[in-house]
Order: structure tokens, then C-alpha cells, then sequence
């Protein structure tokens, strides 16, 4: 039997994730790169008392839309579902407005781990690769270091960090065959790269399925073993009109005015 | 008494930016960091990098004309360039964690007289954005901070002691605000610059540790 990973509906891609489990979402801050149909598809199954695992705990569709993204769903859709328990992130909220998360964060409705990026995307490595904990030297004399075991290495202090042990990793990448083997456009290789195989599951969106062949070995980015579902978007898709609310606005202003300044 | 005129926010980019040099990787934070990259000295080969995962990228471009799926790490869209290259979040770290980025520019609310840096969160707050700060305070071989020299009501933001949650201990080099030219050492805060029209007294009187004023010390060259 030849080897296929290609599932055929985001639905379909997403069916066993259960309550309670633990997702990894890929993706970069406030930049079209994320798994956005695989986070739909997670909204439209309603699984709850999520934990996820992301850069960012979320924009929103507006913001998105206003950048000008096709698929501006990002996983504040999950947040304002009341389908999360908890986020464990670099960026629970944003640094220019209040966003969802925030908003259930005060009203003791979600919780937060917050983790240094470079350590998030190490304890996520480190799960892919089977390794039990690394010493980090980020986060000395910081809340980073609070309930944590410490050791002197040649002099220089380090925190024992520990991986996270994930159900689910979705991400979005820019073409797959049906071996799950993956390259990226641009700085969307990201997070979406490192997620890859560190969790039970990893679930490909790419903009296109391609032959067997087509991919170069030499550019391939991420070997199709880390990958088990792949799905593609559909293609042609026109930008969505969504409507703005205020605070969208107000954000995407404050994001204008950021670039211009 | 009318406040004196203080330097902008392009000005201090571009102060930032004359330390830039010749090969430097330099990786820039949200906000005013940003837009040194536009003022890197005429003749300077600088390589940016941003932590999404880029090394050697170019301008930012104008809103809605650049690719969504080539940005820095404020997700402003920014141009190719030859030469430049790309690589998953996690080896971006590994360049920050490990010593290969040269100047890290930073924003921040505090630092300290040991150089301390607190930029992730105000208190009142209590959830911050940590992002890649910690990482490059510790690992960029050089932190130049750049910031406003004191809060909005005009109390020093340069303090003998930071009163809010630290993002590194001991980790800034230099900082360049609105006022001056300061370089953090061993034995205290070295006052180098000063704007213009403003005294070395002046700048004492709106920082709390004891400056040690440089005997170059002198007005900063914008030409």
C-alpha cells in the first residue's frame, strides 16, 4: 500500500482531537502564518477544556482581515469559544490592545503559562526530540526561574526547562505530498517547523498537494515522518468582507500608525 | 518654565543606528527599535534578523505592497534582498541563545544602574509580553536600549533599582534616550552624550543613580 497522508476535509483532519487535549498551533504573532481551516474545524467540533500551545494567544478575525489575510481565523476563535482551559505562549496579550484572552484571563476563565519564546520553542523541540529537559541559561533572577531546579555549569547558571508533551500539532505549511513531506513560503516556516512532529499527531494545512517527486529533496524543509494528515486550502479563495468592529479598528489603526511612525 | 525640546523618536533610531557597524547581525524589538533599519550608515553591510526565522532582510514596505508571508517580528511585511535566508523559529534562537547576533535593540520601561532591564510587563498589569526579550538580553552580545529617559509624568525611568518585573539582570550596554547617550560599565552609568541644549546637570536631575559624567562627554552629532 502506497503511503498516504492526504485527508480530503479540514473536518475529517481534526476528528479525534477529544476534550481536554493538549494542541500545539503554528503560526507567527501578528503574521499570515498560522492554521487557520484547521482551527475552524476545531471551533465547528466544539472540544473544550483545551490547552494550547502558540506563539500568540490570538488576534482575532477582524485584525487578520484588516492585514489583508484570505483565512483570518487565528485560535482567538478557540479562546472566544470558551473552548480553552489554558495557553501556554510567549504573548498571551497584546501589546496594543486588550484582546479576547485577556478579557477571560481577568475573568478567571482561562489560564496562562507564559514562556519565553526562545524557551517555548526549545521545551517544543525538545519534546520532537525525545529529549527529557535542557538546561537554558534564559530567565536568570526572573519569574522565569521561580520553582525551578537550577545547576552550575562551568560557572554559568541554568534552568532546567522541560518539554511539552503535546496531543496535537497544527500547522500550515506551503506544499506537502502525500508522504507529508513539507516546504514553506517565506517566514512562515516558523513555529509551523519546530511543531512538526513534537506532538502525537501533526496535522499539515498547505496551500497545495503536490506529486510525488515534485518536492526537491534538497529543499525539503520538514521530512514527511513528522508529518501524519495533510489537507489541502482551497484554492482561488477571494478575501472575505468581514465586518470591523471597534476595537479591530482601533487595533489595526494603532498597527498603521506603528509602521509609519 | 517651558520644557526643553527633547529628541523624537526618529532621531533616537537614528542615534541607535550610528552603532551599527560593518557585518553587525543586529535584531530589532517592536516599536521605535524598528525603524533604525532605516537610517544604517551609508557604505554599512548590516544583516537584520527577526525571530520568525530571517536573516538579511530588507525595508519595510509601504502597508498592503509587501508579501503577508515575508515579515519581521512585528509582522510588518519587509522586502527581499540577495543573500538574505530563512530557517524555522527554533534556529532563530538557537543564533540568539548562542551568541551569533551582535546588537540586540530593545525598548523598555526600567533599567537599573547594573544594567538590568525591565521591559515585559507593568505591574498593574499583571500578564506581560515576554517574547524573545529574555533571550536576547541574555544572549546578544551587546543590548542597546532605546527609550524615552522618563515616564509620561517625568519621573526618571532610569533608576539605582527597578521597581518592576525583570526581564534580564545585568544585561544592557548602552542606552540611547531622548536625552542621552549613557554606556552601562563596571563601575556605573557613563554619561557620553547629551542632547542638544541639554546639560549634563540637567540629565542628572531626571535619573536617579548618580551618572558618571565622561570627560568627552558633549553634545550628540545628528549629522
Amino acid at each position: 500500500m502506497p503511503i498516504n497522508k492526504i485527508v480530503s476535509s479540514f473536518d475529517e483532519a481534526v476528528a479525534d482531537i477529544e476534550d481536554g487535549a493538549t494542541i500545539l498551533i503554528g503560526g507567527w504573532g501578528i503574521a499570515v502564518s498560522g492554521p487557520s481551516l484547521l482551527i475552524e474545524a476545531v471551533g465547528r467540533k466544539g472540544v473544550k477544556n483545551l490547552t494550547m500551545v502558540c506563539c500568540v494567544a490570538g488576534f482575532g478575525k477582524e485584525v487578520w482581515a484588516a492585514l489583508g489575510a484570505k483565512f483570518p481565523e487565528d485560535q482567538d476563535l478557540l479562546v472566544r469559544n470558551g473552548q480553552l482551559k489554558k495557553a501556554i505562549t510567549s504573548a498571551p496579550v497584546s501589546a496594543i490592545y486588550q484582546n479576547t484572552f485577556e478579557r477571560l484571563l481577568r475573568a478567571g476563565k482561562v489560564e496562562v503559562e507564559t514562556v519565553s519564546q526562545g524557551t517555548l520553542a526549545e521545551r517544543i523541540r525538545m519534546a520532537k526530540a525525545g529529549l527529557g529537559g535542557v538546561y537554558v541559561p534564559i530567565g536568570i533572577g526572573t519569574v522565569m526561574e521561580e520553582g525551578k531546579e537550577t545547576k552550575i555549569i562551568d560557572g554559568q547558571k541554568y534552568i532546567l526547562e522541560l518539554p511539552i508533551k503535546a496531543d496535537f500539532a497544527l500547522i500550515k505549511a506551503h506544499k506537502a505530498d502525500r508522504r507529508g513531506n513539507l516546504v514553506y513560503r517565506k517566514t512562515t516556516r516558523t513555529y509551523n517547523a519546530v511543531m512538526a512532529g513534537a506532538a502525537k499527531v501533526t496535522i499539515a494545512e498547505v496551500d497545495e498537494i503536490v506529486e510525488l517527486g515534485e518536492l526537491d529533496p534538497e529543499v525539503i524543509v520538514t521530512p514527511g515522518i513528522y508529518v501524519d494528515r495533510v489537507v489541502e486550502r482551497p484554492r482561488n479563495v477571494k478575501e472575505e468582507a468581514v465586518e470591523r468592529t471597534a476595537e479591530a479598528k482601533e487595533s489595526y489603526e494603532k498597527f498603521m500608525k506603528r509602521k509609519g511612525a | 518654565m517651558k520644557e526643553k525640546a527633547r529628541l523624537d523618536r526618529q532621531t533616537i533610531a537614528l542615534r541607535v543606528a550610528r552603532e551599527f557597524q560593518d557585518g553587525d547581525v543586529v535584531n530589532l524589538g517592536l516599536g521605535l527599535p524598528g525603524l533604525t533599519s532605516n537610517f544604517v550608515p551609508a557604505g554599512r553591510e548590516v544583516l537584520f534578523h527577526a525571530e520568525p526565522g530571517v536573516l538579511g532582510y530588507g525595508e519595510i514596505t509601504n502597508f498592503g505592497e509587501g508579501d503577508l508571508e515575508l515579515t519581521n517580528a512585528s509582522g510588518q511585511t519587509v522586502r527581499e534582498q540577495p543573500g538574505m535566508c530563512y530557517f524555522d523559529h527554533a534556529e532563530a534562537f538557537v543564533m540568539i541563545r548562542g551568541g551569533h547576533v551582535d546588537i540586540s535593540v530593545m525598548g523598555a520601561f526600567q533599567v537599573s544602574e547594573k544594567g538590568d532591564l525591565a521591559n515585559y510587563m507593568v505591574p498593574e498589569r499583571r500578564v506581560g509580553v515576554i517574547g524573545g526579550a529574555m533571550d536576547l538580553a541574555y544572549g546578544a552580545k551587546r543590548v542597546i536600549v532605546a527609550m524615552s529617559h522618563t515616564t509620561k509624568d517625568g519621573k526618571p525611568r532610569i533608576l539605582k533599582k527597578c521597581t518592576y518585573p525583570l526581564t534580564a539582570l545585568n544585561s544592557v550596554d548602552l542606552l540611547v534616550t531622548d536625552l542621552a547617550v549613557i554606556e552601562v560599565t563596571s563601575k556605573g552609568l557613563v554619561l557620553k552624550e547629551v542632547a542638544p541644549g541639554w546639560t549634563p546637570e540637567e540629565v542628572q536631575s531626571l535619573t536617579e543613580p548618580t551618572l558618571i559624567i565622561s570627560p568627552d562627554c558633549q553634545e550628540m552629532s545628528l549629522i
